[in-house]
């Protein structure tokens, strides 16, 4: 440990007891922007900012030694030194926390409120939640100006059934010259409700924050509570559990395999790549009873076993998948139409991907091979064979390149499992936690790496939970990928980037 | 009388056109859903669409002028009348006579130009990127259809379809170079036109990457059936020119009798059918181009048509 690592700058605080498995420390400002200088410089990356009522928390991560700490603030006055002047991936989150809690960041740049568009009942609802009495003031959007350019409003209700956000474009012509997205338009107050909530009814929510990745976020709040309570999960639970989430990334991905090339009107990889998730939420819904997998990741294990028949239907799925995927791989890498439109479109700085953090399938297409299955790791990965593919384009192509590799790599991940998959019980009690106490975890969903901090009541019922999302890292990049591009290659990058609105908006 | 049966004769093929129209529309959709593994909607399913807008309330934009709201009458009225200019079935109708390429050519820009105003009016960012897209396929489009006309006069000593018809039907025509280009530069400017893949994707729900789409997002009720059945008749036009002039056969002469009219309706059914399947098989198989990539694709066309025009003074310097 150099004296300048994570671990040193954190040691400086005071460590919280019951704080699992990281540990988390109460630091002073001018550690507070000591952490915020590491991350301006690179030498750590943020995993998360939030806030409580009259607290700060960030969590970071050290790349070389694998260090993740979290360091709390108390801001007495409502306010905290701003990380996002320094750091502009934090600027979003630091808005956030004065939207939620009311909190104030001194010397952010960017004032404006992001996921509160006044149309709540309250204000700061996780803070005084004071009943709100004037109408909104107008949000500004950034200006560009110059000659000949103009504004392209697109959304939050779009042509197609889609999630809602808006874009702001200023172009000339067709090429794009900015983008500022607004998000918070599925704001539905999911950390309010979770205050309180027993753990069964916290699982739920949670599981339900973005809906497709449903299994990395169960699992996510699974393993915090676990870390929290000090509960240890049963082999088999940890195997099935493993098995779920790559269940979901091959779905997912060939979801999105299918849906960049319908972007580009090439509708038959579409229809394909469709069957093919059908295969996998059919055969879902035969080993786990759901089809999304919702609700089958539990505090403590999984809520239902593999039945006798459900290896003979995986491995029927795997079966074909080995048929079908190298055609459509070939279809993809051949159809020199296509190719025209993905190559190339939509690049992405790797430089910006690494000060962003930015994780899943954009930041390993740009050069970033963070994958929180191997760091900070969790069972059973570690005792299973993969490669995290990575790659340095960046560009539209290479992140659909990216998605079929992960498809590979899942399918003989769900092979080695299934070959594995130790006997005995499916899940185990929690260990009741007597005390209040804390955890968190970090699990790969298809998107990237999700993030669950919550902080448990001696009864067992949540306290403060703060999911996080991927996209929050990855929504600021789409609007670099597109400078540079027309119009028109919009959908493409927004396709390949496929955040999550409701993961972000919470 | 003569008259009056030339009349009927016009009348039918008029209707004809508008009746047939949207099921081709749906045969398209139909082979094409079903290259795509799904079962898709019934043929008939445009027919229905095109009821249910005309039964719709016209929603029309505070900023809308009398223009957006003439504008699909004049549209529709455009497309139509250069539809029924085509011969179909038979050659040498009525209206065969004063009416030609050229015409139906102007027809279309007329169209065109209204709907690429209405885009402009209501004063919408998607209507604006619409038209302005519109507009520059249309500047390539156009000479390409003109030069590809050239060829064909020169070739057949007219701009009258009839009588190109009637000319292609002869034996000494022979296999061309100018006639195999002058046909890929129709089949091009007819895909660009029509707003298929790889230009436009008539099925996408993308506003930002629509053109003929992007223009009529503001229409509604009626006025949005006129302009889907607008659409549905230029494709059958451009299916019908291709049809007319580089095969011909099997089309009834004017005043051939009613069984030559049944055969000749028989086998021009038979020829857009084929041109659908053909056009849904394309349009499966690519992807769509860069917008910045049409002007090439254009250009392509119009050298194809230059070419063609080129090549016959080349031979007949000879």
């Amino acid at each position: 440990m150099g004296a300048n690592s994570l671990q040193a700058v954190l040691d400086a605080g005071q460590p919280v007891a019951e704080h699992r498995p990281w540990p988390r420390v109460v630091v002073t400002a001018e550690t507070w922007n000591a952490l915020a200088e590491g991350l301006a410089g690179g030498a750590w990356t943020l995993l998360g900012l939030w806030g409580e009522v009259s607290w700060v928390h960030l969590a970071a991560h050290e790349f070389a030694s694998g260090f993740i700490g979290v360091a709390s603030l108390p801001c007495p006055n409502g306010q905290f030194p701003s990380v996002g002047h320094r750091h502009p991936p934090a600027q979003r989150l630091e808005r956030t926390i004065t939207d939620l809690v009311g909190l104030q960041p001194v010397g952010n740049p960017d004032s404006r409120p992001w996921l509160d568009h006044g149309r709540w009942p309250v204000a700061h609802p996780l803070g005084t939640a004071t009943p709100r009495t004037e109408p909104p003031p107008p949000y500004p959007f950034l200006l560009a100006e110059g000659e000949s350019l103009h504004q392209i409003p697109v959304g939050p209700v779009h042509a197609g059934i889609i999630e809602p956000g808006h874009f702001r474009f200023t172009a000339n012509g067709e090429a794009v010259v900015r983008l500022e997205e607004r998000l918070g338009y599925v704001h539905k107050g999911i950390e309010s409700l979770l205050s309180g909530a027993t753990l069964e009814r916290a699982a739920r929510l949670v599981g339900r924050v973005s809906g497709d990745s449903t299994v990395a976020y169960a699992l996510a709040f699974a393993r915090a509570v676990e870390a929290a309570t000090e509960t240890t999960v049963p082999d088999r639970a940890h195997g099935l559990r493993a098995l779920m989430a790559e269940l979901e990334r091959i779905a997912n991905h060939c979801g999105d395999i299918g849906a960049i090339c319908n972007d580009a009107a090439f509708a038959l990889m579409h229809a394909h790549c469709a069957v093919l998730r059908e295969r996998v939420l059919r055969a879902s819904a035969a080993c786990f009873g759901h089809r999304l997998l919702m609700d089958c990741v539990i505090p403590g294990g999984v809520a239902t076993d593999l039945p006798t028949d459900g290896i003979n239907v995986l491995r029927a799925l795997l079966a074909e998948f080995r048929r079908q995927l190298p055609p459509l791989v070939d279809l993809y890498d051949n159809t020199a139409s296509l190719q025209d439109r993905t190559v190339g479109t939509g690049f992405v700085r790797p430089a910006l991907i690494q000060q962003f953090g930015c994780g899943g399938v954009i930041g390993r297409a740009g050069g970033q091979a963070f994958d929180a299955r191997r760091q900070p790791g969790y069972p059973p990965y570690e005792q299973l064979e993969h490669e995290v593919p990575a790659r340095t384009d960046s560009d539209v192509n290479g992140r659909v390149w990216l998605r079929i590799s992960e498809v590979q790599q899942s399918l003989t991940l769900v092979e080695q499992i299934l070959e594995r998959l130790p006997p005995g019980p499916a899940r185990g009690e929690l260990n009741h936690p007597g005390q209040a106490c804390e955890g968190m975890a970090l699990v790969e969903g298809f998107r990237g790496d999700v993030l669950v901090w919550l902080r448990l009541a001696a009864d067992g019922t949540v306290v403060r939970c703060h999911p996080r999302d991927p996209s929050w890292f990855q929504w600021p990049l789409l609007e670099a990928a597109i400078e540079n591009n027309i119009v028109a290659d919009f959908p493409l990058c927004n396709k390949s980037f496929n955040c999550s609105y409701s993961g972000h908006d919470l | 009388m003569a008259l009056i049966a030339d009349f009927l004769v016009q009348g039918c093929q008029m209707l004809l056109v508008l009746l047939l129209a949207p099921l081709l529309t749906g045969w398209v959709r139909m082979i094409k859903a079903r290259l795509l593994r799904r079962r898709g909607p019934s043929v008939l399913q445009p027919y229905r669409d095109l009821l249910k807008l005309l039964r719709k309330e016209v929603v029309l934009a505070d900023s809308a002028s009398w223009l957006f709201r003439v504008a699909p009458y004049l549209i529709f009225a455009a497309l139509w009348v250069a539809a029924a200019l085509v011969p179909t079935f038979a050659s040498g109708l009525l209206f065969s006579w004063t009416a030609d390429l050229i015409a139906i050519v102007a027809l279309l820009g007329t169209a065109r130009f209204f709907l690429a105003l209405a885009g402009l009016d209501i004063g919408t960012s998607f209507g604006g990127i619409g038209s302005s897209r519109e507009m520059m396929i249309a500047s390539l489009a156009e000479p390409a259809m003109l030069m590809m006309v050239f060829t064909l006069s020169l070739l057949a000593g007219t701009t009258e379809l009839s009588s190109i018809a009637r000319f292609i039907l002869t034996a000494d025509v022979g296999l061309r170079v100018s006639l195999g280009l002058a046909l890929l530069a129709l089949v091009m400017v007819a895909i660009a036109e029509n707003a298929r893949i790889p230009v436009d994707n008539p099925a996408t729900h993308l506003e930002l990457t629509m053109v003929h789409e992007a223009m009529v997002l503001e229409y509604s009720g009626r006025h949005l059936a006129l302009i889907e059945l607008s659409a549905s008749l230029k494709l059958l036009l451009y299916l019908s020119l291709l049809g007319c002039i580089f095969a011909p056969w099997g089309m009834a002469t004017a005043g051939a009798g009613l069984t030559a009219y049944l055969i000749g309706m028989t086998i021009y059914v038979a020829k857009l059918a084929f041109g659908g399947v053909l056009l849904a098989l394309f349009e499966t198989s690519i992807a769509k181009m860069r917008v910045f990539r049409v002007d090439q694709f254009l250009g392509a066309a119009l050298m194809l048509g230059l070419l063609g025009t080129l090549l016959l003074f080349v031979s007949r310097s000879r």
